[in-house]
């Protein structure tokens, strides 16, 4: 998987500097075509610089290609009509509505003073549809609830025909039924449509469900790269987490437990 | 349903609703004052129609109060516009002209053509008042990019350079007393001087800086999910807002150039739209403050001149008298708080 196939995302040797400070160093890995990607480690690992990097959004060394091409010099629609990118919360006008919102998600193909064509309108009903959010497409953001919210989200970032997803911890604020129908559908998405999704998942059990492979990051460098199987370790885990996990095999995967320091005894 | 079935008809009736209301505006305006027109003949002369009004009248109607509806107009769509158009850049539907170190800039350049220009500084004091009004602007941009990125410094430098350049103006005028009753007036707006002339003046900028910021409606939409995911959808958040804040700053300026301050339209009028239109898409937004905008100072124009006829009220006394309540009202409805 080396960016011969399509949609593969390769990145080669990334290094980011934020305020001067190394954020990212030698971040290698390849995603898709067509899979599913989790960027895992501890917080302030560099998870979301990565998205962010891989988006064109802060600048990098290194090279992100995408089917083996370098997008070292795209910046701004070229690039956003490539890739989508949806940030840990996006900012939802309270006073736009659901219709205006997905719309939005066709900006990178509209000229600078062209407005949505009916190929727009058509592209964005199309993902409204598919997120199930075409019932409600006049009302406002303000009034959906956080499921709902998260759906929208993903219609906007669909309506843009994008041939790679970021998404940052998509389930964030979700409760277990609500993250798993985004994670489902994330996952048609993919197998329907081809699109290779790059995420960061902070619960450890569900990237190891639902992504193909998993990178482990840890303060700006590869740790550990590969299936579930091989990154989800009880040792590279509390070793990097410092935290007290086991692992064991579950029914739909590898399920990582955090385990409580034993108490004290009673006096 | 998302094809938008429902939004362009809305749009349509919002449009021609608006028109309604800025010509009813000009009538009333038009029909209103110590000369008694017969409204049918005014109409018909207006609108060209052979009519039975009389020479007196047509006079009264054509080089007085005709001018005066014109330069009202242009004036409260622009201030309209640009507030529309600021708050668009800033996220907020507090922000107005007047915060960005227009009003100040102006206010200084007024004050320097009256006390130093003399007897020539009357005539001095539009183009004062317009370069001026654009200087703070500019210079509010520039210190605000010196020291940040976001939107916030960049408005907390408009409101420093305003301060900045007020003192200069209060000492000034400290200094120049004579002259206090000649700039207060100015300060508080009027349009009792207004001629085709001054219209014709400001026309070409008017114009310009309309098309400008209407253009970008779209852009501001988009700059409302926050600078980072403008970015991501492929948007360059600070050329827009150089590009809109320059056009906004024109439009302002050029209202500033023939009217003096008139506070509370640009915050009042787009914020009126949103609530009657239900939208927050400057798409329409902004077409619409432009069209009430001038229907509203019209009006506002017409009671300035007829509250205490014979005399004249300044008419930023009179949008204060209506702008600040529904300030308060703006503040407790809006979205701005809660964000």
């Amino acid at each position: 998987m080396n960016g011969t196939g399509m949609n593969a995302v390769t990145v080669q040797d990334l290094a980011v500097d934020l305020d001067g400070s190394p954020v990212l160093r030698g971040v290698s890995f390849a995603a898709g075509p067509g899979g599913w990607l989790a960027l895992i480690g501890p917080n302030g690992a560099g998870k979301t610089t990565l998205l962010r990097a891989v988006a064109g959004l802060v600048p990098y060394r290194g090279s992100v290609l995408l089917d083996g091409a370098d997008l070292g010099g795209m910046r701004g629609r070229g690039r956003a009509r490539l890739i989508a990118y949806l940030p840990q919360a996006p900012v939802l006008p309270p006073d736009m509505t659901v219709e205006e919102y997905v719309l939005l998600g066709r900006t990178p193909h509209l000229g600078y003073l062209r407005g949505p064509a009916s190929r727009d309108r058509e592209a964005a009903a199309a993902a409204a549809r598919r997120l199930d959010v075409a019932r409600f497409a006049g009302r406002r953001l303000a009034s959906l609830s956080g499921g709902e919210r998260q759906r929208v989200v993903l219609a906007r970032a669909l309506a843009a025909e994008p041939r790679v997803l970021l998404l940052d911890e998509p389930t964030t604020g979700l409760d277990v039924g609500h993250a798993q129908q985004v994670l489902e559908l994330v996952d048609e998405l993919r197998r329907g449509r081809g699109v290779t999704v790059l995420s960061t998942l902070h619960d450890l059990t569900t990237a190891g469900q639902y992504a193909c492979r998993l990178v482990l990051l840890d303060r700006g460098r590869v740790a550990a790269s590969g299936p579930a199987a091989d990154v989800l370790t009880e040792d590279l885990l509390s070793r990097i987490y410092a935290a007290r996990v086991t692992v064991t095999a579950g029914p739909g995967g590898t399920v990582v437990t955090p385990v409580r320091r034993p108490r004290p005894a009673a006096p | 349903m998302i094809r938008g079935r429902g939004r362009r008809p809305r749009a349509a009736r919002a449009a021609a609703a608006a028109a309604l209301f800025l010509a009813a505006a000009a009538l009333v305006s038009a029909l209103t004052g110590a000369a008694d027109l017969n409204p049918v003949a005014t109409a018909a002369a207006i609108v060209h129609l052979p009519s039975s009004l009389s020479p007196l009248d047509r006079a009264v109607l054509f080089q007085i109060r005709l001018p005066r509806i014109v330069l009202g107009a242009l004036v409260g769509g622009l201030l309209s516009v640009a507030g529309a158009g600021y708050q668009g850049v800033f996220r907020n539907p507090l922000v107005d002209s007047g915060m960005l170190g227009s009003s100040a800039g102006a206010g200084l350049g007024a004050t320097l053509a009256i006390v130093y220009l003399g007897g020539a500084g009357t005539s001095a004091v539009p183009a004062a008042a317009f370069a001026g009004s654009l200087a703070g602007v500019a210079v509010a941009y520039a210190a605000g990019s010196v020291t940040g990125s976001g939107t916030a410094t960049l408005l907390l430098a408009g409101v420093a350079v305003g301060l900045f350049l007020t003192a200069v103006q209060t000492y000034l005028l400290q200094r120049s007393a004579q002259d206090l009753q000649q700039v207060y007036s100015w300060l508080l707006g009027s349009l009792s001087g207004a001629t085709w002339q001054q219209a014709a003046e400001i026309l070409p900028y008017a114009a310009v800086s309309v098309a400008v910021v209407l253009l970008h409606g779209r852009h501001l939409d988009v700059l409302s999910v926050g600078d980072e995911e403008a970015r991501a959808l492929g948007m360059d958040p600070a050329r827009i807002r150089l590009i809109v804040v320059a056009a906004c700053s024109l439009a302002a300026a050029s209202a500033v150039a023939v009217s003096g301050l008139i506070g509370f339209v640009g915050i009042v009028v787009p914020h009126v739209m949103r609530r009657l239109a239900r939208t927050s898409s400057y798409r329409l937004v902004l077409p619409l403050s432009l069209t009430c905008g001038a229907g509203f100072l019209v009006l506002a124009d017409t009671a300035a001149r007829t509250v205490v006829a014979p005399a004249e009220l300044p008419i930023g006394v009179v949008t204060a008298l209506v702008g600040s309540p529904v300030f308060v009202w703006i503040l407790r409805s809006t979205s701005a708080v809660r964000t």
